[in-house]
Order: structure tokens, then C-alpha cells, then sequence
């Protein structure tokens, strides 16, 4: 047996959607993540919703990237791949690096298996071109009916169990100890204790037979632990942590969280989550249409609650009329928009940054909106919070953009201390004002005041329509419209955000690289590659996007080459040059509806740094 | 008794075409806040956009003359946010029923304690003059110059196909009756719907003629009363009875016809089936408008719904903040 000391490995695991690859795959990261490795996940759903068992648009994948020191991304290529049917192999191995270790079932390679992944002779292996010796093919589902054989389940439950098999085979490549799995599952299954013991049979079994049989064909890997920083931890996606988010923010701001929504994927899951906790006083609507969703949330900011919608795709579209009514009314509101592909309903389980310039312009009207953009899962936590801080402190909507690939990704998430978090003061009106108040007097920081209904002196009427900037009225006079335009975009301008930060060769770089939002870890990863390989390199990744960090044209004047890299056909790229004078980058958009690949990144960099 | 009167809630001069029966209404509405006698501080009136939906700024309350269509929407999260506001609706038959149209059979499948105003003056005004949800069939407008070639809504069979619970009717220009079923919505706990027949005397002049003036409703009106019996006609002569699956006109004395024949209204019958019948009818056919309560049956709101199950959830869960939230999860912990 051989020990293969890595720095980083990819594991995939891959199988029909209901094969429980999410969960195999959730177990092993958090298994790595509790000895103190980095760890990034992504899920790759299926387009269908559910396409038939063993068939080709029916395997579901998931990805998980374990490493000594940090990684940034779910990773390009894996260097394990489990398939648990014929159809898993035959779709996912373009996922696998050429040397790869590959498990598979063999009992879901048989005849039947292998016509539903249209496979044309009964060796996938040697049609796929895959080298015999770096498979691990065991009768998976037989060995699994076998240890639950005195279990007296159903055979339909037995097969639920399949994943843990792959999951104690995978377990023993990589060393893990057994036992945080086994607590996991007896804290998931805590009501069904039962359910819980057979798993862990089934993950011992796997990590058995690993042990005994091909101790000496195959690679055993190890992954130490190079950047502990010790804390405690849970794992989390974006669309979870950006729930979370918004829950911190509310008992920060000491208020309750609305939520219209209407479902729509990717974003769904954090109308679920958020309609979870009742018991932190969150009010969730599921609203008859993505502009009841965006509607009613005005309302209840009206009403004097933190007001969140959430949407996707074509549901941003919907939502732009509600959203300027709150632009012109100086109401706070958090949009969060999770991209996915377009136009129309496009790719709607996939991931692009697509919706950048309509959520900046794609309004009637002047209508400035702050827009922040999270990195990764984990910063979908600040992102939210941040949101939320802004729209209720200068009084105004904010869009906060994800994506899928944020959004469904996952890392460990060290518990945050609120305390450490900045306070959240609405500037509501002072009772002082009572009796000379007017609805648009604004505070020092050209901020409107918030009056609450409830409150005694202060009723008013907001609204549609333009209003007179001194009495509140309704006005059409030209001037008075010349000023409120002014004053509402002077208002988001004073937003004060933070510096955009410069990574790599801060100095004397030759290329900078250019990005926002969920491409961070892509970027950074690709930087790193590339300094490692002697490039002088630097990234500007932009999370503030409206109003741009103060710093923003010093830094892109200050490099001789900038690329500015996102998945879109140049959104970024466009905005900067309108607000950066004779800024010309270079470059690189792809809109393909997965995560930029990190090599595909660095040699498209090499070449622009080799022009 | 109320603390308020009428002058506690107006505010601003009203800039509607003078004749105009949103006039009519806004005073009428007025009264009804001051005898209800919710604070205006405590009160959100919350229009779309068109003539009636400028209601809002001619009120000393909280409020909100929002966008096209979208009153019920941003009214629903305005309520739920807040269960404690009074929340008054304010839309036309286009603002309502045409863009709106979603929103409104929405709140009303809900139940959200609403008092959801109708104006009805089957035109749009504000655009100055096209035909509306509605305006009849064949009805000439600017942008229907030979004749509209779609049948109308009756919004009383919108409320009841979304099974809306309260159903009432007034004319405008009728101030005792609007005052008294803008009393009965808001005592209605649930989404109340008020439809109110108002002239637009540009537009679409004359469109509610037959019951506009005192003289008209003696005629060709009927109120209709909870535990009483559907009478009506100057002199009260004439009466409603059930005949088959439908209703007739009868007048008292004719073939031996006394008041104990007549039908008494049920506004609290869960069926609603005869009151949509009453809501119908006088379309042309030979029968009374029906104004007054037609249907108010209890049932529960949302709005409380929501707050009772947030209360039940809290009682049964364990985590009550964010730090307790975060424990719930599955935790490692790296030394």
C-alpha cells in the first residue's frame, strides 16, 4: 500500500438523484472539515426533476474539495470519482482527472444499466477508455444487502444505504476516522436510532472491505492539516448563510424580519430556511407572484420591519417596478437576486453573473440602488448582514446578488460572535422633529428619517409620485425633480464602503485581475498558480459594486495590463469603464452556467500577460 | 364613543374633477374613521394609481399611493408586518381588478384583515378614457371606438370565486349607506370588500344612473339588511322570493303574497350561493341593485393565523436567537 501525501484532493460523488450523494458527500467533508481541513462543496442537480432511475439526465453529482491549506473552490477536476451506476460513469467522468480513482457498483453495470447510460458495448470501462487498474469495482449493492441482512429493513430502505458504503470505501482512501461519521449520523438520525446503526454498519462495512481487499492496489491518501484556525465550525451553503444573515441582522437592528417571496430556484432554499425559524419571530409570505414578493415586502417596510424578498432569473425582472417604488419612497429593502442562466427561464439550475447591469440600471427612471456581491458561501453570512445594515441605515433598497454557484456551494463556517458585528441604527425621527417634520427631511448624511406608523405626529403619505423635497407633497415642479434626483443618487454616493483590497503582487504586479462576486476563489486560485509559477500577478475582486470603492480608479490605473474576468459578456467590465476614465481591460467572459475551470483561467491570463 | 371626528382624518383639497364621485366617498370616509374611532396615527390607507387612488393624500393618517395594480400586494405586508394598523385599500376597477386583479383575488383567498375599497366607475379616467374590466360589453371608449367585444367583471363573483368572505355595495353618492358598510367592513375581521358605485362625470357620465340619486334607488335599488326581508320599491311594495334555482320579483298582495313570503337575508350564511344571486342582480334584468352587507361570514385571517402559529412554534422550539439558532447545528470544533 501506498500513502499518498497530498496537499489537496477532489472527490466526486455521483449517482441517480435519490442514490443520497448529497448526504455521502456532506458527511465526508465534514468528517475532513473536523480534523482541520479547508473544505469547498458543490452539488450539481440535474435538470429534470425526476428523470428515470439509471438514466443519463438523472445522475446528480457532488463535489467536495479538501485541503492541508486553504482552497477556494469545489475544484476543477476530482481525483476520486465515485459512480454508482452505469449512467453516473458515462456522464461524469469528463469531471475526473486522467489518473483518477474511480469506484463503481458493478451490480449497476449490468445489461439493462448499461443501455439506459447508452452505452454500445457491455465494457463502459474500455469504452470510456478508463484503465482497469485505477477502478475499484465491487458488487456494491450486494455487499450492502449483505451486512443488512439480519437488519430486517425493507429492501427499498437497504438501497437508501448504498451512499454510506461508498462513503466508508472513500473514507478509507483517505484515513478518516470513522467515528465523527458515526456521531453524525447518530445526531442526524437521533429520533431513528435505528435508521442511524444501519448506516453505520453499511459505512463500516465499505471502510472493511477497502481495507482488506485492495490494501495493495490501490492509493491511500493523506491530507494533513497545514492552517488550523481553531474555533468552532459548522458547514453551510450560501443560500443557508445568507438566511442567516438576515436573522442576525434583524436581532441586531432589534427588528422583525419580513420575508415576500415567491419559489423560485436557486433561491428557494432561503424561503425554506427562514420559514424553519418561527421561533425568532421570523414572517415569512410565500405571495402569489414574485411582484406580490417584492410588494408586500415594501409594505412591511413601511410598516417598520427589515423587509427581504428573494428571487432569480426572470423573478429580478418582475420585482424592478416594487423595487423603484422603494428607491422613491426611501424605504429600506433587501433584494436578494441569486443568479442563474438566462434570458427567460434559460438555465435555471445553473450559475452565471448575468443580471449585474440590470440590477445597477434595469429601472424606469434615475433609480440608484446599492449592489454588494458575495464571494462565497461563507461570506454570504457578511454580505446578507451588510445589506441589511445599509438598507436600513440610508434608508434605501439594496440588492444583494449571489449566485447558484454560491448559493448551493458549501464550506465550514466558523460560528460568528455578534457582538463583533457593527450595530445596525436605523435613522428613525427624532421626536424632537415632532410638529416641524416634513417626510423628506433629510439627516445629516443625506438620509430620509424613518417615521413608523404608530407613531403619534407624524402620519404622512408616501408614494409614487415625485415629492415636493421640503413640504412631502406631490410635485411635477422641474426644479424640485432636478433636486430629489440628485439628492436620492447623492444619497447612495455617500455610502461609504471598504477599499478595495489588492491580493498577489500588490506592487509590481504585470497583470491585475479583475472579478466580483462568486468567482473569488476561481480568481484567487488562478492567481496563485500562476505567482507559484514566477508570474508577477494581482486581483482586485470587487464586493461593493454601487457605490465602487473610493479606491477603485487608482487601483485599475495602476497596473499596465488588467483583466477584468466574469461570467457574463463583459457587465463589469462595461461599469467600470463608465465610471473609470480611459480604463480599457482586457477580457475573459464565458457564460457556460458552471464555475470558471482554474486552469482554463490561468492560461487565458498567461496569454494576455505574454502579449 | 369616539375621541375623533371627520376633520381628524381629512387633510389637503381634493383635486378631482369637480362632480366627482370620489368626493362623495372621501367624505363618507371620513366619517366612518371618526366613528370607528381608530387612531389616524394607527391607521394606513394604501392606494394603487388612478383617479381614486390619490384618496391617500387627502387623508391625515399614515399612507401610501404606491404603483399601478399593487395596493392589495404592499397592503398584505403592511398588515402582516404590523397586525396592530388598521389597514384600509384603496383601488379603482382598473387599479383592482384589471392589473391588480391577481393581488386582489389573493387577499381575499387569505384573508387578510383588509378593508379593501372597490371604486367603481368602470372606466379609466386618469388615462382619460378607455374602457375597463368593468365596462360593458360593446362599451365605445377612446380605445374602444366600435364597441368593447369582452364581457366585464362583476367583482362580487371575483370576491366569491376567491372565496372572500365579505361582500358589500353602496352608491357614492349615498353617504348614510357607504358610512354604514365602511363600519361593517372594518368590524369584519377577514378581507372586506366594499365595491362602490361612483360616477366619472368626464368619462364614462351617467354609468350608474339608475341608482345614483335618492329618487333612483327608491326604484330601482334594493337595501338589503341582515334578519330582514328583501323588500324594496318606493313604498316598500315590492319583495324577492326564491323561485327554482333563481329569484323573482313579487309585489306584496298580488296572487295573495304576504311579507312572511318574502326571503330574508342571510349575510352570515356560509353558502353563498342566493347571496350571489343578490350581488348580481340589476344588470338590465328587471331586478333591484343590491346595496348594503350581502355576505360578512366569519372565518379566520391570516394576519392572526400567522402571529398565533409564531407564538405556537416559539412556545414548542428550544431557540429563541440567533446564538441559540446557530447551535442547532452540527458543530465540530478545530483545536
Amino acid at each position: 500500500m501506498t500513502i499518498k501525501e497530498l496537499d489537496q484532493v477532489v472527490v466526486r460523488f455521483s449517482g441517480d438523484s435519490g442514490d443520497g450523494m448529497q448526504l455521502a458527500g456532506n458527511i465526508f467533508s465534514t468528517v475532513s472539515a473536523t480534523v482541520g481541513n479547508s473544505i469547498s462543496t458543490f452539488p450539481d442537480y440535474p435538470a429534470d426533476i425526476r428523470a428515470p432511475q439509471g438514466s443519463l439526465t438523472g445522475v446528480s453529482g457532488f463535489q467536495v474539495h479538501i485541503g492541508a491549506g486553504k482552497v477556494y473552490t469545489p475544484g476543477d477536476l476530482c481525483d476520486v470519482l465515485v459512480a454508482m451506476n452505469a449512467a453516473a460513469l458515462k456522464t461524469q467522468l469528463k469531471y475526473a482527472k486522467k489518473d483518477a480513482t474511480i469506484i463503481i457498483d458493478t451490480d449497476a453495470f449490468q445489461k439493462s444499466d448499461l443501455e439506459k447510460a447508452a452505452f454500445k458495448t457491455d465494457d463502459p470501462l474500455a469504452e470510456m477508455g478508463v484503465d482497469a487498474d485505477r477502478v475499484i469495482a465491487c458488487p456494491l449493492t450486494q455487499m450492502v444487502k449483505d451486512a443488512l441482512a439480519d437488519s430486517g429493513m425493507d429492501t427499498k430502505s437497504v438501497l437508501k444505504c448504498r451512499n454510506m458504503f461508498a462513503l466508508g470505501l472513500v473514507c478509507w482512501l483517505f484515513s478518516r476516522d470513522l467515528d465523527i461519521a458515526f456521531n453524525f449520523l447518530r445526531d442526524k438520525f437521533a429520533k431513528k436510532p435505528e435508521l442511524a446503526e444501519a448506516n453505520i454498519k453499511v459505512i463500516q462495512a465499505g471502510y472493511d472491505y477497502g481495507h482488506n481487499t485492495h490494501s495493495s492496489a490501490a492509493n491511500v491518501y493523506r491530507i494533513e492539516s497545514k492552517v488550523k484556525e481553531p474555533g468552532r465550525y459548522m458547514d453551510i451553503t450560501g443560500n443557508k448563510a445568507t438566511a442567516y444573515g438576515f436573522m442576525a441582522a434583524a436581532q441586531k437592528a432589534g427588528l422583525k424580519l419580513y420575508l415576500g417571496s415567491y419559489p423560485i430556484t436557486p433561491a428557494t432554499d432561503v424561503l425554506h430556511e427562514l420559514s424553519k425559524h418561527k421561533s425568532l419571530g421570523v414572517t415569512t409570505v410565500q405571495c402569489e407572484d414574485e411582484i406580490a414578493g417584492c410588494a408586500s415586502s415594501v409594505g412591511a417596510s413601511f410598516a417598520g420591519a427589515l423587509a427581504v424578498t428573494s428571487t432569480s432569473g426572470p423573478g429580478i425582472c418582475l420585482k424592478s417596478e416594487a423595487m423603484n417604488l422603494a428607491v422613491i419612497m426611501e424605504l429600506p429593502l433587501v433584494v436578494l437576486d441569486v443568479q442563474r442562466g438566462g434570458p427567460a427561464t434559460g438555465l435555471p439550475t445553473k450559475s452565471e453573473q448575468t443580471d449585474l447591469l440590470q440590477v445597477l440600471f434595469g429601472r424606469n427612471g434615475e433609480s440608484p440602488m446599492p449592489v454588494i456581491a458575495a464571494r462565497h458561501p461563507v461570506d454570504c453570512f457578511d454580505a446578507a448582514y451588510e445589506a441589511c445594515k445599509m438598507a436600513l441605515e440610508h434608508m434605501t433598497p439594496v440588492v444583494l446578488l449571489t449566485d447558484a454557484f454560491v448559493a448551493n456551494g458549501s464550506a465550514a463556517f466558523k460560528l460568528p460572535n455578534l457582538d463583533e458585528y457593527p450595530a445596525i441604527n436605523p435613522p428613525y425621527v427624532p421626536e424632537e422633529l415632532k410638529g416641524t417634520w416634513t417626510p423628506y427631511m433629510r439627516a445629516e448624511n443625506g438620509t430620509r428619517y424613518w417615521a413608523v406608523p404608530g407613531r403619534e405626529g407624524f402620519c404622512h403619505i408616501l408614494g409614487g409620485l415625485e415629492k415636493d423635497s421640503q413640504t412631502g407633497a406631490i410635485s411635477t415642479a422641474p426644479e424640485n425633480h432636478d433636486l430629489m434626483t440628485r439628492l436620492r443618487k447623492q444619497k447612495i454616493d455617500n455610502i461609504k464602503v471598504p477599499d478595495l483590497e489588492v491580493l498577489g503582487d500588490e506592487a509590481d504586479a504585470d497583470l491585475l485581475i479583475v472579478g466580483f462576486g462568486g468567482t473569488y476563489g476561481h480568481l484567487r486560485a488562478a492567481m496563485d498558480e500562476l505567482r507559484a509559477a514566477g508570474k508577477k500577478v494581482a486581483m482586485a475582486h470587487f464586493k461593493f459594486i454601487n457605490p465602487l470603492p473610493a479606491n477603485t480608479s487608482e487601483v485599475l490605473k495602476k497596473y499596465n495590463k488588467v483583466v477584468v474576468a466574469e461570467q457574463n459578456m463583459g457587465q463589469l467590465a462595461a461599469f467600470l469603464r463608465m465610471k473609470v476614465d480611459g480604463f480599457v481591460p482586457y477580457q475573459f467572459n464565458q457564460v457556460k452556467g458552471q464555475p470558471f475551470v482554474v486552469s482554463e483561467l490561468v492560461s487565458a491570463f498567461d496569454e494576455i500577460l505574454n502579449k | 364613543m369616539s375621541e375623533y371626528t371627520a376633520q381628524d382624518f381629512k387633510k389637503g383639497q381634493p383635486r378631482w374633477c369637480p362632480g366627482c364621485g370620489d368626493h362623495f366617498f372621501l367624505a363618507s370616509l371620513h366619517k366612518a374613521m371618526a366613528e370607528i374611532g381608530v387612531a389616524p396615527y394607527n391607521t394606513a390607507v394604501i392606494s394603487g394609481i388612478g383617479c381614486s387612488s390619490r384618496l391617500p393624500h387627502y387623508m391625515a393618517t399614515y399612507g401610501m399611493n404606491t404603483i399601478h395594480g399593487r395596493a392589495a400586494a404592499i397592503a398584505t405586508g403592511c398588515k402582516v408586518a404590523n397586525p396592530d394598523l388598521a389597514v384600509w385599500q384603496i383601488s379603482g376597477d382598473g387599479d383592482g381588478l384589471a392589473i391588480g386583479g391577481n393581488h386582489f383575488i389573493h387577499a381575499n383567498r387569505r384573508n387578510i384583515n383588509l378593508n379593501m375599497i372597490l371604486l367603481n366607475n368602470r372606466i379609466y379616467g386618469l388615462t382619460k378614457g378607455q374602457y375597463s374590466p368593468t365596462s360593458p360589453r360593446g362599451f365605445v371608449s377612446k380605445s374602444s371606438p366600435y364597441g368593447t367585444v369582452e364581457d366585464p367583471f362583476r367583482p362580487a363573483e371575483l370576491c366569491f370565486g376567491a372565496r372572500g368572505h365579505f361582500f358589500a355595495r353602496a352608491v357614492a353618492t349615498d353617504a348614510p349607506g357607504t358610512v354604514e358598510i365602511l363600519k361593517a367592513a372594518y368590524n369584519h375581521k377577514g378581507a372586506s370588500v366594499c365595491e362602490i358605485l361612483q360616477n366619472c362625470v368626464i368619462f364614462n357620465n351617467g354609468t350608474h344612473d339608475a341608482v345614483y340619486n335618492k329618487e333612483g334607488r327608491s326604484k330601482n335599488a334594493i337595501y338589503v339588511k341582515h334578519g330582514q326581508p328583501l323588500l324594496f320599491g318606493e313604498n316598500l311594495e315590492f319583495g324577492l322570493m326564491q323561485d327554482g334555482f333563481g329569484l323573482k320579483v313579487v309585489k306584496l298582495g298580488e296572487n295573495g303574497i304576504t311579507e312572511k313570503d318574502i326571503l330574508v337575508h342571510d349575510a352570515h350564511c356560509q353558502d353563498n350561493t342566493l347571496q350571489l344571486k343578490l350581488a348580481l342582480m340589476g344588470d338590465g334584468d328587471g331586478f333591484p341593485v343590491a346595496l348594503g352587507v350581502i355576505r360578512d361570514v366569519d372565518a379566520p385571517t391570516y394576519d392572526d393565523a400567522v402571529t398565533a402559529q409564531i407564538e405556537e412554534v416559539s412556545k414548542s422550539k428550544k431557540y429563541h436567537t440567533f446564538e441559540e439558532l446557530l447551535e442547532t447545528n452540527d458543530i465540530w470544533e478545530v483545536k
